[in-house]
Protein backbone atom coordinates (compact mmCIF):
# COMPACT_ATOMS: atom_id res chain seq x y z
CA UNK A 1 0.00 0.00 0.00
CA UNK A 2 2.41 2.60 0.99
CA UNK A 3 4.91 1.96 -1.89
CA UNK A 4 1.79 2.09 -4.36
CA UNK A 5 1.85 6.11 -2.57
CA UNK A 6 5.36 6.69 -3.30
CA UNK A 7 4.86 5.48 -7.14
CA UNK A 8 1.78 8.36 -7.62
CA UNK A 9 4.69 11.55 -6.19
CA UNK A 10 5.75 13.25 -9.36
CA UNK A 11 8.69 14.36 -9.85
CA UNK A 12 10.42 17.26 -8.13
CA UNK A 13 9.14 20.27 -9.92
CA UNK A 14 11.96 22.02 -8.95
CA UNK A 15 15.67 21.70 -10.39
CA UNK A 16 17.99 23.94 -8.52
CA UNK A 17 20.27 23.33 -5.31
CA UNK A 18 18.70 24.66 -2.15
CA UNK A 19 20.96 28.16 -1.65
CA UNK A 20 23.38 27.08 1.44
CA UNK A 21 24.27 30.13 3.77
CA UNK A 22 27.54 29.83 4.64
CA UNK A 23 28.64 28.29 7.70
CA UNK A 24 29.64 30.23 10.50
CA UNK A 25 31.96 29.10 14.20
CA UNK A 26 30.29 28.47 16.83
CA UNK A 27 30.34 31.21 19.42
CA UNK A 28 32.65 30.07 22.80
CA UNK A 29 31.43 32.28 25.37
CA UNK A 30 28.22 33.83 24.05
CA UNK A 31 27.15 30.47 22.72
CA UNK A 32 23.31 29.45 23.78
CA UNK A 33 23.16 27.55 26.61
CA UNK A 34 26.54 26.05 26.63
CA UNK A 35 29.14 25.85 29.85
CA UNK A 36 31.61 28.05 29.40
CA UNK A 37 35.58 28.02 30.26
CA UNK A 38 36.46 28.04 34.22
CA UNK A 39 38.54 31.49 33.85
CA UNK A 40 36.07 33.11 31.99
CA UNK A 41 33.12 32.17 34.10
CA UNK A 42 35.10 33.34 37.32
CA UNK A 43 36.20 36.57 35.60
CA UNK A 44 32.38 37.32 34.60
CA UNK A 45 31.56 36.58 38.46
CA UNK A 46 34.24 39.11 39.71
CA UNK A 47 32.86 41.70 37.13
CA UNK A 48 29.22 41.38 38.31
CA UNK A 49 30.39 42.54 41.56
CA UNK A 50 33.49 44.54 40.86
CA UNK A 51 32.29 46.74 38.16
CA UNK A 52 29.57 48.66 39.66
CA UNK A 53 31.63 48.76 43.39
CA UNK A 54 34.40 50.50 41.60
CA UNK A 55 31.97 53.05 40.08
CA UNK A 56 30.60 53.92 43.42
CA UNK A 57 34.49 54.53 44.45
CA UNK A 58 35.22 56.26 41.20
CA UNK A 59 31.96 58.37 41.28
CA UNK A 60 32.23 59.45 44.95
CA UNK A 61 36.18 59.72 45.00
CA UNK A 62 35.40 62.14 41.56
CA UNK A 63 33.22 64.26 44.00
CA UNK A 64 30.68 65.07 41.44
CA UNK A 65 27.97 64.04 43.24
CA UNK A 66 27.36 65.32 46.49
CA UNK A 67 27.27 63.11 49.53
CA UNK A 68 24.11 63.53 50.51
CA UNK A 69 22.88 61.53 47.22
CA UNK A 70 25.92 59.42 46.75
CA UNK A 71 28.18 59.03 49.50
CA UNK A 72 31.48 57.51 49.70
CA UNK A 73 31.96 53.82 50.54
CA UNK A 74 34.59 54.69 53.62
CA UNK A 75 31.62 56.48 54.67
CA UNK A 76 29.40 54.21 54.42
CA UNK A 77 31.25 51.68 56.42
CA UNK A 78 32.10 54.23 59.05
CA UNK A 79 28.30 54.62 59.44
CA UNK A 80 28.25 50.94 60.22
CA UNK A 81 30.67 50.26 62.11
CA UNK A 82 29.33 53.08 64.68
CA UNK A 83 25.64 51.62 64.19
CA UNK A 84 27.43 48.34 65.04
CA UNK A 85 29.04 49.70 68.16
CA UNK A 86 26.12 51.12 69.71
CA UNK A 87 24.28 48.22 69.41
CA UNK A 88 21.45 49.77 67.08
CA UNK A 89 22.41 47.73 64.17
CA UNK A 90 21.52 44.31 65.87
CA UNK A 91 19.09 45.43 67.58
CA UNK A 92 17.28 46.33 64.34
CA UNK A 93 18.87 43.55 62.42
CA UNK A 94 16.96 41.13 65.13
CA UNK A 95 13.52 43.34 65.21
CA UNK A 96 13.30 42.95 61.32
CA UNK A 97 14.60 39.39 61.15
CA UNK A 98 12.25 38.15 63.97
CA UNK A 99 9.21 39.84 62.18
CA UNK A 100 10.16 37.65 59.20
CA UNK A 101 10.30 34.52 61.33
CA UNK A 102 6.77 35.06 62.75
CA UNK A 103 5.45 36.00 59.91
CA UNK A 104 7.02 34.23 56.92
CA UNK A 105 6.96 31.56 58.99
CA UNK A 106 3.06 31.44 59.83
CA UNK A 107 2.34 31.87 55.66
CA UNK A 108 4.88 28.41 55.11
CA UNK A 109 3.13 26.84 58.03
CA UNK A 110 -0.01 27.54 55.95
CA UNK A 111 0.89 27.64 52.59
CA UNK A 112 2.66 24.19 52.72
CA UNK A 113 -0.43 22.11 53.68
CA UNK A 114 -2.37 23.90 51.49
CA UNK A 115 -0.40 23.91 48.27
CA UNK A 116 -0.23 19.79 48.82
CA UNK A 117 -4.26 19.71 49.27
CA UNK A 118 -4.41 21.70 46.17
CA UNK A 119 -1.72 19.87 44.37
CA UNK A 120 -2.52 16.66 44.74
CA UNK A 121 -6.74 16.88 45.01
CA UNK A 122 -8.67 18.03 41.98
CA UNK A 123 -11.12 18.79 44.64
CA UNK A 124 -8.75 21.09 46.54
CA UNK A 125 -8.18 22.83 43.53
CA UNK A 126 -11.25 23.25 42.61
CA UNK A 127 -12.64 24.65 46.31
CA UNK A 128 -9.38 26.45 46.91
CA UNK A 129 -7.84 27.91 43.36
CA UNK A 130 -10.26 30.10 42.71
CA UNK A 131 -9.93 31.90 46.16
CA UNK A 132 -6.32 31.98 46.64
CA UNK A 133 -5.76 32.86 43.02
CA UNK A 134 -8.09 35.82 43.57
CA UNK A 135 -6.35 37.33 47.15
CA UNK A 136 -2.54 36.59 45.33
CA UNK A 137 -4.17 39.72 42.77
CA UNK A 138 -4.95 42.16 46.23
CA UNK A 139 -1.54 44.14 46.91
CA UNK A 140 -0.28 43.37 50.36
CA UNK A 141 0.76 47.17 51.03
CA UNK A 142 -3.29 47.96 50.52
CA UNK A 143 -3.72 45.83 53.50
CA UNK A 144 -1.94 47.90 55.65
CA UNK A 145 -4.56 50.74 57.10
CA UNK A 146 -7.01 48.03 57.40
CA UNK A 147 -4.18 45.89 59.63
CA UNK A 148 -3.80 48.99 61.53
CA UNK A 149 -7.58 49.01 62.41
CA UNK A 150 -7.96 45.64 63.06
CA UNK A 151 -4.69 44.88 64.75
CA UNK A 152 -3.42 48.32 65.76
CA UNK A 153 0.13 49.69 65.40
CA UNK A 154 2.37 46.66 67.25
CA UNK A 155 3.72 43.68 66.05
CA UNK A 156 0.50 41.75 65.40
CA UNK A 157 -0.23 44.24 62.12
CA UNK A 158 3.56 43.73 61.14
CA UNK A 159 3.32 39.81 61.14
CA UNK A 160 0.24 39.63 59.29
CA UNK A 161 1.25 42.14 56.25
CA UNK A 162 3.85 39.62 55.96
CA UNK A 163 1.71 37.18 56.00
CA UNK A 164 -0.74 37.97 53.60
CA UNK A 165 1.90 39.22 51.05
CA UNK A 166 3.69 35.84 50.99
CA UNK A 167 1.33 33.50 51.71
CA UNK A 168 -0.71 33.16 48.53
CA UNK A 169 2.13 33.35 46.19
CA UNK A 170 3.81 30.46 48.48
CA UNK A 171 0.40 28.71 48.34
CA UNK A 172 0.00 28.75 44.48
CA UNK A 173 3.74 27.99 43.40
CA UNK A 174 3.80 24.89 46.02
CA UNK A 175 0.54 23.78 44.29
CA UNK A 176 2.50 23.66 40.64
CA UNK A 177 5.13 21.99 41.96
CA UNK A 178 3.13 19.48 43.82
CA UNK A 179 1.51 18.73 40.39
CA UNK A 180 4.42 17.57 38.68
CA UNK A 181 4.61 14.65 40.66
CA UNK A 182 4.35 12.51 37.65
CA UNK A 183 1.16 10.40 37.84
CA UNK A 184 2.68 7.07 36.98
CA UNK A 185 4.29 7.58 40.24
CA UNK A 186 1.22 7.81 42.25
CA UNK A 187 -0.17 4.86 40.21
CA UNK A 188 2.04 2.53 40.48
CA UNK A 189 2.49 3.19 44.44
CA UNK A 190 -1.40 2.23 44.54
CA UNK A 191 -0.72 -1.20 42.45
CA UNK A 192 2.15 -1.81 45.33
CA UNK A 193 -0.49 -1.63 48.40
CA UNK A 194 -0.05 2.01 48.90
CA UNK A 195 -3.39 3.71 50.85
CA UNK A 196 -3.31 7.60 49.67
CA UNK A 197 -2.11 8.84 52.72
CA UNK A 198 0.71 6.93 52.46
CA UNK A 199 1.23 8.04 48.82
CA UNK A 200 0.99 11.39 50.29
CA UNK A 201 3.94 11.03 52.87
CA UNK A 202 5.57 8.71 50.80
CA UNK A 203 5.75 9.80 47.38
CA UNK A 204 4.37 13.08 46.61
CA UNK A 205 5.84 14.97 49.42
CA UNK A 206 9.40 13.51 49.36
CA UNK A 207 9.01 14.25 45.23
CA UNK A 208 7.97 17.42 45.83
CA UNK A 209 10.13 18.76 49.07
CA UNK A 210 13.30 20.33 46.92
CA UNK A 211 10.45 22.48 44.56
CA UNK A 212 9.11 23.30 48.09
CA UNK A 213 12.20 24.71 49.43
CA UNK A 214 13.02 26.68 46.00
CA UNK A 215 9.48 28.45 45.96
CA UNK A 216 10.58 29.60 50.06
CA UNK A 217 13.73 30.68 48.71
CA UNK A 218 11.93 32.86 46.18
CA UNK A 219 9.12 34.24 48.53
CA UNK A 220 11.60 34.94 51.04
CA UNK A 221 12.72 38.23 48.88
CA UNK A 222 9.17 39.20 48.72
CA UNK A 223 9.50 38.84 53.26
CA UNK A 224 12.36 41.08 52.93
CA UNK A 225 10.15 43.63 50.65
CA UNK A 226 7.27 43.29 53.08
CA UNK A 227 9.01 43.72 56.29
CA UNK A 228 10.81 47.21 55.06
CA UNK A 229 7.08 48.19 53.79
CA UNK A 230 5.94 47.74 57.48
CA UNK A 231 8.33 49.82 59.32
CA UNK A 232 8.73 52.41 56.65
CA UNK A 233 5.07 53.34 58.35
CA UNK A 234 5.43 52.78 61.73
CA UNK A 235 7.67 51.24 63.72
CA UNK A 236 10.30 51.63 66.98
CA UNK A 237 13.02 49.72 65.82
CA UNK A 238 14.07 47.43 62.82
CA UNK A 239 15.75 48.07 59.56
CA UNK A 240 13.21 49.91 57.63
CA UNK A 241 12.96 52.04 60.65
CA UNK A 242 16.43 52.72 60.63
CA UNK A 243 15.87 53.82 56.66
CA UNK A 244 13.18 55.99 57.23
CA UNK A 245 14.41 57.76 60.56
CA UNK A 246 18.17 58.37 58.70
CA UNK A 247 16.15 60.23 55.88
CA UNK A 248 14.91 62.31 58.70
CA UNK A 249 18.56 63.30 59.12
CA UNK A 250 19.47 62.43 55.48
CA UNK A 251 21.83 60.73 56.88
CA UNK A 252 21.70 58.48 53.32
CA UNK A 253 25.74 56.73 54.50
CA UNK A 254 23.32 54.91 57.28
CA UNK A 255 20.58 54.35 54.11
CA UNK A 256 23.35 52.84 52.53
CA UNK A 257 24.89 50.05 55.27
CA UNK A 258 21.80 49.25 56.52
CA UNK A 259 20.63 47.86 52.50
CA UNK A 260 24.08 46.20 52.65
CA UNK A 261 23.04 44.52 55.90
CA UNK A 262 19.43 43.13 54.13
CA UNK A 263 21.56 42.42 51.17
CA UNK A 264 24.24 40.32 53.14
CA UNK A 265 21.05 39.00 55.31
CA UNK A 266 18.95 38.26 52.23
CA UNK A 267 22.02 36.41 50.37
CA UNK A 268 23.20 34.08 53.49
CA UNK A 269 19.59 33.31 53.56
CA UNK A 270 19.45 31.82 50.13
CA UNK A 271 22.64 30.40 50.24
CA UNK A 272 21.59 28.14 53.29
CA UNK A 273 18.09 27.15 51.75
CA UNK A 274 20.03 26.47 48.65
CA UNK A 275 22.34 24.44 50.77
CA UNK A 276 19.36 22.47 52.12
CA UNK A 277 17.25 22.08 48.94
CA UNK A 278 20.33 20.33 47.39
CA UNK A 279 20.95 17.87 50.38
CA UNK A 280 17.16 16.77 50.37
CA UNK A 281 17.37 16.77 46.41
CA UNK A 282 20.41 14.64 45.83
CA UNK A 283 18.64 12.74 43.89
CA UNK A 284 17.71 14.81 41.25
CA UNK A 285 19.54 15.11 38.18
CA UNK B 1 -7.33 -23.21 36.83
CA UNK B 2 -8.40 -19.77 36.17
CA UNK B 3 -6.49 -17.23 37.55
CA UNK B 4 -7.54 -14.00 35.87
CA UNK B 5 -10.62 -13.66 34.21
CA UNK B 6 -12.06 -11.06 31.77
CA UNK B 7 -15.59 -11.42 31.13
CA UNK B 8 -17.10 -8.88 28.68
CA UNK B 9 -14.84 -6.23 29.77
CA UNK B 10 -15.76 -2.82 27.72
CA UNK B 11 -14.52 0.86 28.24
CA UNK B 12 -15.64 3.95 26.67
CA UNK B 13 -14.68 7.10 26.97
CA UNK B 14 -17.17 9.35 26.09
CA UNK B 15 -18.20 8.32 22.48
CA UNK B 16 -14.97 6.50 22.00
CA UNK B 17 -14.86 2.48 22.45
CA UNK B 18 -11.46 2.06 23.47
CA UNK B 19 -12.47 -1.98 24.26
CA UNK B 20 -15.26 -3.96 23.27
CA UNK B 21 -16.19 -7.21 24.75
CA UNK B 22 -13.13 -8.49 26.20
CA UNK B 23 -13.09 -11.92 27.40
CA UNK B 24 -10.57 -13.63 28.59
CA UNK B 25 -9.31 -16.48 30.88
CA UNK B 26 -5.95 -16.81 32.27
CA UNK B 27 -4.13 -19.62 34.20
CA UNK B 28 -2.04 -19.55 36.55
CA UNK B 29 1.49 -19.75 35.73
CA UNK B 30 0.85 -19.22 32.55
CA UNK B 31 3.05 -16.46 30.36
CA UNK B 32 0.55 -14.11 28.11
CA UNK B 33 1.51 -11.59 25.74
CA UNK B 34 -0.52 -9.20 24.14
CA UNK B 35 -0.06 -7.86 21.06
CA UNK B 36 -1.73 -5.42 18.72
CA UNK B 37 -0.89 -2.15 16.91
CA UNK B 38 -1.68 1.48 18.57
CA UNK B 39 -5.02 2.24 19.13
CA UNK B 40 -5.69 -1.58 20.38
CA UNK B 41 -6.05 -0.22 24.23
CA UNK B 42 -3.72 -2.91 24.93
CA UNK B 43 -2.45 -0.46 27.91
CA UNK B 44 -6.03 0.40 28.90
CA UNK B 45 -6.66 -3.18 29.35
CA UNK B 46 -3.80 -3.79 31.71
CA UNK B 47 -4.62 -0.63 33.17
CA UNK B 48 -8.32 -2.11 34.07
CA UNK B 49 -6.89 -5.26 35.19
CA UNK B 50 -4.61 -3.24 37.71
CA UNK B 51 -7.54 -1.67 38.75
CA UNK B 52 -6.18 1.66 38.04
CA UNK B 53 -9.56 2.30 36.28
CA UNK B 54 -13.08 0.69 36.08
CA UNK B 55 -14.32 -0.56 33.07
CA UNK B 56 -17.72 1.13 31.93
CA UNK B 57 -19.08 -3.23 30.95
CA UNK B 58 -17.93 -5.97 32.36
CA UNK B 59 -16.12 -7.29 35.00
CA UNK B 60 -12.57 -8.15 36.10
CA UNK B 61 -12.05 -10.74 38.49
CA UNK B 62 -9.07 -12.25 40.28
CA UNK B 63 -9.55 -15.69 41.65
CA UNK B 64 -12.52 -15.40 41.68
CA UNK B 65 -13.01 -12.20 43.45
CA UNK B 66 -14.37 -8.83 41.35
CA UNK B 67 -11.39 -6.03 41.05
CA UNK B 68 -12.29 -3.02 42.91
CA UNK B 69 -9.31 -1.06 43.03
CA UNK B 70 -5.40 -1.85 42.69
CA UNK B 71 -3.22 -3.89 45.13
CA UNK B 72 -0.24 -5.83 45.36
CA UNK B 73 -2.02 -8.56 43.86
CA UNK B 74 -1.59 -7.29 40.40
CA UNK B 75 2.15 -5.99 40.26
CA UNK B 76 2.67 -3.12 37.32
CA UNK B 77 5.78 -2.74 35.43
CA UNK B 78 5.23 0.52 33.25
CA UNK B 79 7.11 1.41 30.06
CA UNK B 80 8.75 4.63 32.10
CA UNK B 81 9.60 2.26 35.22
CA UNK B 82 8.18 5.21 36.82
CA UNK B 83 10.55 4.18 39.63
CA UNK B 84 10.91 6.30 42.56
CA UNK B 85 13.99 8.75 42.00
CA UNK B 86 14.11 9.95 45.61
CA UNK B 87 14.80 6.62 46.79
CA UNK B 88 17.85 4.12 45.83
CA UNK B 89 17.70 1.00 43.94
CA UNK B 90 17.03 -0.96 47.40
CA UNK B 91 14.23 1.45 48.83
CA UNK B 92 12.59 1.17 45.59
CA UNK B 93 12.27 -2.53 45.68
CA UNK B 94 11.50 -2.77 49.17
CA UNK B 95 8.34 0.16 49.17
CA UNK B 96 5.85 -2.80 49.11
CA UNK B 97 7.21 -4.34 52.08
CA UNK B 98 7.58 -0.92 54.26
CA UNK B 99 3.50 -1.25 53.88
CA UNK B 100 3.30 -4.32 55.61
CA UNK B 101 3.95 -5.65 59.19
CA UNK B 102 6.97 -7.38 58.83
CA UNK B 103 10.55 -6.86 60.78
CA UNK B 104 13.14 -4.82 59.38
CA UNK B 105 14.83 -8.26 59.38
CA UNK B 106 12.28 -10.31 57.36
CA UNK B 107 12.15 -7.32 54.74
CA UNK B 108 15.79 -7.37 54.08
CA UNK B 109 15.70 -11.13 53.57
CA UNK B 110 13.05 -10.75 50.88
CA UNK B 111 14.78 -7.29 49.30
CA UNK B 112 18.39 -9.09 49.00
CA UNK B 113 16.65 -11.92 47.16
CA UNK B 114 14.77 -9.89 44.56
CA UNK B 115 17.90 -7.83 44.29
CA UNK B 116 19.89 -10.77 43.49
CA UNK B 117 17.01 -12.66 41.60
CA UNK B 118 17.15 -9.30 39.23
CA UNK B 119 21.36 -8.90 39.14
CA UNK B 120 20.59 -5.22 41.21
CA UNK B 121 22.91 -6.74 44.30
CA UNK B 122 25.83 -4.28 43.17
CA UNK B 123 23.50 -1.32 42.65
CA UNK B 124 21.30 -1.59 45.58
CA UNK B 125 22.50 2.19 47.06
CA UNK B 126 22.43 3.48 43.38
CA UNK B 127 20.03 5.96 42.68
CA UNK B 128 17.67 6.00 39.91
CA UNK B 129 19.36 8.86 37.89
CA UNK B 130 22.62 6.56 37.81
CA UNK B 131 21.13 3.81 36.11
CA UNK B 132 21.19 2.66 32.57
CA UNK B 133 17.50 2.23 31.35
CA UNK B 134 17.62 -1.82 31.34
CA UNK B 135 18.63 -1.36 35.24
CA UNK B 136 15.29 0.83 35.71
CA UNK B 137 13.11 -1.69 34.33
CA UNK B 138 15.10 -4.59 36.29
CA UNK B 139 14.23 -2.10 39.70
CA UNK B 140 10.33 -2.02 38.45
CA UNK B 141 10.34 -5.61 38.07
CA UNK B 142 12.09 -6.21 41.26
CA UNK B 143 9.40 -3.99 43.49
CA UNK B 144 6.51 -5.46 41.45
CA UNK B 145 7.89 -8.74 42.08
CA UNK B 146 8.56 -8.07 46.37
CA UNK B 147 5.35 -8.10 46.59
CA UNK B 148 4.45 -11.34 45.47
CA UNK B 149 1.24 -10.94 42.81
CA UNK B 150 -0.75 -13.46 41.96
CA UNK B 151 -0.01 -11.67 37.97
CA UNK B 152 2.59 -9.33 36.90
CA UNK B 153 1.17 -7.03 34.18
CA UNK B 154 3.91 -5.70 32.15
CA UNK B 155 3.34 -2.59 30.02
CA UNK B 156 5.38 -2.17 27.30
CA UNK B 157 8.72 -2.85 29.75
CA UNK B 158 11.43 -3.09 27.10
CA UNK B 159 9.93 -0.56 24.06
CA UNK B 160 12.56 2.37 25.29
CA UNK B 161 15.46 -0.12 24.97
CA UNK B 162 18.13 -0.28 22.47
CA UNK B 163 17.95 -4.28 20.89
CA UNK B 164 20.55 -5.58 22.82
CA UNK B 165 19.54 -4.60 26.23
CA UNK B 166 15.71 -5.76 25.39
CA UNK B 167 16.90 -9.20 24.45
CA UNK B 168 18.82 -9.56 27.20
CA UNK B 169 15.59 -8.09 29.58
CA UNK B 170 13.58 -10.66 27.24
CA UNK B 171 15.61 -13.69 28.46
CA UNK B 172 15.64 -12.29 32.12
CA UNK B 173 12.27 -11.80 32.43
CA UNK B 174 11.93 -15.46 31.02
CA UNK B 175 14.07 -16.42 33.85
CA UNK B 176 12.00 -14.75 36.39
CA UNK B 177 8.98 -16.20 35.35
CA UNK B 178 10.15 -20.01 35.53
CA UNK B 179 12.07 -18.87 39.35
CA UNK B 180 8.63 -17.30 40.57
CA UNK B 181 6.42 -19.09 38.91
CA UNK B 182 4.21 -15.91 38.65
CA UNK B 183 1.89 -15.73 36.12
CA UNK B 184 2.89 -12.57 33.46
CA UNK B 185 0.61 -10.70 31.31
CA UNK B 186 2.74 -8.65 29.15
CA UNK B 187 1.24 -5.94 26.88
CA UNK B 188 4.16 -5.00 23.62
CA UNK B 189 3.71 -4.17 19.91
CA UNK B 190 6.82 -6.09 19.26
CA UNK B 191 5.66 -9.65 17.56
CA UNK B 192 9.03 -11.31 18.28
CA UNK B 193 9.09 -10.52 21.58
CA UNK B 194 5.91 -11.73 22.09
CA UNK B 195 5.98 -15.05 20.24
CA UNK B 196 9.55 -15.47 22.01
CA UNK B 197 8.08 -14.45 25.75
CA UNK B 198 4.74 -15.79 25.69
CA UNK B 199 3.19 -19.74 26.19
CA UNK B 200 0.00 -17.86 24.43
CA UNK B 201 -0.16 -14.59 22.39
CA UNK B 202 -3.47 -12.68 21.98
CA UNK B 203 -3.56 -10.32 19.47
CA UNK B 204 -5.88 -7.42 20.02
CA UNK B 205 -7.77 -5.82 17.06
CA UNK B 206 -8.27 -1.75 16.53
CA UNK B 207 -11.01 0.31 16.59
CA UNK B 208 -12.61 -0.66 19.13
CA UNK B 209 -10.08 -2.74 21.04
CA UNK B 210 -11.18 -6.50 21.00
CA UNK B 211 -9.56 -9.69 20.93
CA UNK B 212 -8.97 -10.84 17.18
CA UNK B 213 -6.88 -14.33 17.87
CA UNK B 214 -5.52 -16.35 20.46
CA UNK B 215 -2.97 -18.27 19.70
CA UNK B 216 -0.87 -20.98 21.33
CA UNK B 217 2.90 -20.93 21.21
CA UNK B 218 3.99 -24.12 20.91
CA UNK B 219 7.99 -23.68 21.19
CA UNK B 220 10.19 -25.61 24.07
CA UNK B 221 9.47 -24.47 27.51
CA UNK B 222 12.87 -23.54 27.61
CA UNK B 223 14.11 -21.17 25.31
CA UNK B 224 17.25 -18.95 24.48
CA UNK B 225 17.26 -16.57 21.97
CA UNK B 226 18.90 -18.83 19.67
CA UNK B 227 14.92 -20.16 19.32
CA UNK B 228 14.67 -17.20 17.21
CA UNK B 229 16.24 -18.01 14.64
CA UNK B 230 14.03 -21.35 14.13
CA UNK B 231 11.73 -22.30 11.33
CA UNK B 232 8.70 -22.82 13.87
CA UNK B 233 9.46 -19.51 15.17
CA UNK B 234 9.61 -17.53 12.37
CA UNK B 235 6.69 -19.11 10.95
CA UNK B 236 4.57 -18.18 13.99
CA UNK B 237 6.00 -15.04 14.10
CA UNK B 238 4.98 -14.48 10.97
CA UNK B 239 1.73 -15.65 11.43
CA UNK B 240 1.23 -13.39 14.46
CA UNK B 241 2.43 -10.28 12.29
CA UNK B 242 -0.04 -11.05 9.61
CA UNK B 243 -2.96 -10.94 12.43
CA UNK B 244 -1.59 -7.65 13.54
CA UNK B 245 -1.46 -6.12 10.43
CA UNK B 246 -4.92 -7.74 8.98
CA UNK B 247 -6.91 -5.59 11.95
CA UNK B 248 -4.65 -2.86 12.35
CA UNK B 249 -7.55 -0.05 11.28
CA UNK B 250 -5.57 1.27 8.83
CA UNK B 251 -5.63 -1.88 6.69
CA UNK B 252 -8.76 -3.71 8.30
CA UNK B 253 -10.70 -2.40 5.48
CA UNK B 254 -8.64 -3.77 2.51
Amino acid sequence: MSSAAVDTVPARPFAEPLPRRKPVRTARVWALRTPIPRGWRIALMACSVLVPLVAWVAVSAAGVVQEQFLPSPQEVWAAGLEMAKSGQLFDDTWASVRRILIGFGLAIVVSVPLGLVMGSFSAGQALFEPAVGLLRYLPASAFIPLLTIWLGIGEPSKWMLLFIGTVFFNTLMTADVVRQVPRALVDVSYTLGARRGEVLRKVVVPHALPGMIDCVRVNAAAAWNFVVVAELINSEEGLGYRIARSQRFLASDRIFAVLVVIAVLGLAFDILLRVLRDRVGRWVA
Amino acid sequence: MTLLSLADVGMRFGSFTALDGITLDVPAGQFVCLVGASGSGKSTLLSLIAGLTRPTNGAVAINGAPVIGPGPDRGLVFQSGAIYPFRNVERNVGFGLELLPLSRAERKRRVDWYLAETGLTALRSKLPRQLSGGQRQRVAIARALACEPAVLLLDEPFGALDVQTKEDMQVFIRRVWRDTGTTVLMVTHDVEEAVFLGERVVVLACDPGRVATDIVVDLPKDRDLAVKRLPEFLALRAQVEDQVRAFHHGTAQL
